[in-house]
């Protein structure tokens, strides 16, 4: 549908597109990251492509590649009605590109060609670490300034927390949670199964249904409803006899 | 046996009087003018705002009128997924709050994170304020939640500041609760 834009790419950029391809009738072009700039804006520019619309900007770590980093671009024509996806590998091999400070994860600003960029470019440089040169403010824009290194890249450990405040000091969670529950669903370890003697033993020591109930809505013991009902029924006694 | 059928004006000069004790009065007054703080940030405030409309009702408890100054309020409702970034203003309104204060941690996001356990999210309330009761649930029935403040109103009649969670009444992993569920659906005519 859009193997015209890829003509057109092809025509223009012979060397810097490394691979086309195509997924599920979407047109790719992996091109050289050094060329990134002048590619946007050949195909904002260019009558045959005409992409006037701003889709998306992502990126991919992927850690067993040569280059660790894949920023993925997608791209829409609303006049000429089609669309394109655009790639461009950058960084170092996983191991070598995980310092916040380093200088090989960079690529273009698409910014100035299409303004919608600008949001999109930051929440890549707070996930990933991108850095986009030539953009107007390349900020955090999700997690708080405060915040070291880079959520979504591989070597961030997943359960690695950065409070802004200081947690209080409490045990885990207090006695009317059970022996599994209470915390974050990841944390759960489910080492007991309902089978288990530690969770019949936790079952069994409640006592059934009754503890869950709030004491107004318990039912009263059965004295004082008898003798609730027999004070109901003294009136209407002596109307009978009468 | 006449006597109870007897009518009788009472004047007012023999009106009576009774004796409590003034935690009791207290706690009875308290209970049933919670003025609420909701703190709603995510899509457990659909079944909040539910909650607080006519078709279940929160004013039936007491629990009418919603404060937007922590200053005025005393129950403080989490509805909601707490983020780190968020923790701060959390703190900060419930310190604003004046005592007494109770807090409900609504949806099973405040109460202990849920599955969001990640680099963003704080597991459960309970990590930066004290929470009360917690009502689980993704999200929580309204009914749960009823029965989440019917609690609260309990905890603070007696004095209580244990914290306290809503259950299913019956172990859902047991016979009984099996039973008890067919029974239902059997009275409402479902299959």
């Amino acid at each position: 549908m859009s193997i015209v834009v890829i003509d057109a790419l092809k025509q223009r950029f012979a060397g810097a597109i490394l691979e086309t391809h195509a997924q599920f009738g979407d047109d790719t072009a992996v091109v050289d990251p050094d060329k990134w700039f002048e590619i946007s804006r050949f195909l904002r520019t260019d009558s045959r492509c005409a992409m006037n619309m701003f889709v998306d900007i992502t990126a991919v770590d992927y850690p067993d590649r040569e280059q660790r980093f894949e920023i993925v671009m997608h791209l829409r024509s609303l006049e000429r009605g089609h669309r394109v996806r655009l790639k461009a590998r950058i960084g170092d091999p996983f191991g070598e590109a995980d310092d916040d400070d380093d200088d090989t994860v960079q690529i273009d600003s698409v910014t100035p060609i299409w303004q919608g960029a600008n949001w999109f470019e930051r929440e890549v440089f707070d996930m990933f670490g991108v850095v986009f040169r030539g953009h107007p403010d390349l900020r955090r824009i999700l997690m708080y300034p405060e915040f070291k290194g880079f959520p979504l890249r591989k070597d961030y450990p997943a359960n690695k927390i950065q409070p802004l405040i200081e947690f209080r000091k409490v045990q885990e969670k207090l006695p009317p949670f059970g022996p599994d529950e209470g915390m974050s669903f990841g944390r759960q370890t489910h080492e007991y199964h309902r089978d288990d003697p530690q969770m019949i033993e936790a079952r069994a020591k409640k006592p059934k249904s009754k503890v869950l109930l709030a004491p107004s809505q318990q039912k009263a013991p059965a004295s004082q409803q008898k003798a609730a009902v027999t004070q109901q029924k003294a009136p209407s006694t002596p109307q009978k006899e009468s | 046996m006449g006597a109870l059928t007897e009518t009788r004006v009472i004047e007012a000069s023999e009106a009576g009087f009774a004796t409590t004790r003034f935690e009791a009065l207290m706690g009875w007054v308290q209970k049933y003018s919670l003025f609420q703080y909701p703190y709603v940030t995510a899509c457990c405030g659909m079944e909040f705002m539910a909650m607080a409309s006519p078709r279940f009702d929160m004013a039936r408890f007491g629990a009418e009128a919603p404060r937007f100054s922590p200053r005025q309020a005393d129950l403080l409702w989490v509805v909601g997924t707490i983020s780190q970034r968020q923790a701060p203003a959390l703190r900060r309104v419930y310190e604003q709050m004046a005592d007494p204060k109770w807090v409900l941690a609504f949806g099973t996001c405040a109460s202990c994170g849920g599955f969001y356990d990640n680099y963003t999210t704080v597991a459960g309330i309970d990590k930066i304020i004290p929470c009360d009761v917690y009502v689980p649930g993704c999200p929580p029935r309204p009914e749960a939640v009823i029965d989440g403040l019917l609690l609260l109103q309990d905890k603070i009649a007696t004095g209580s500041r244990t914290p306290a969670v809503v259950k299913p009444r019956t172990d859902p992993t047991t016979a009984e609760h099996n039973e008890l569920v067919a029974a239902d659906r059997l009275r409402l005519g479902k299959r």
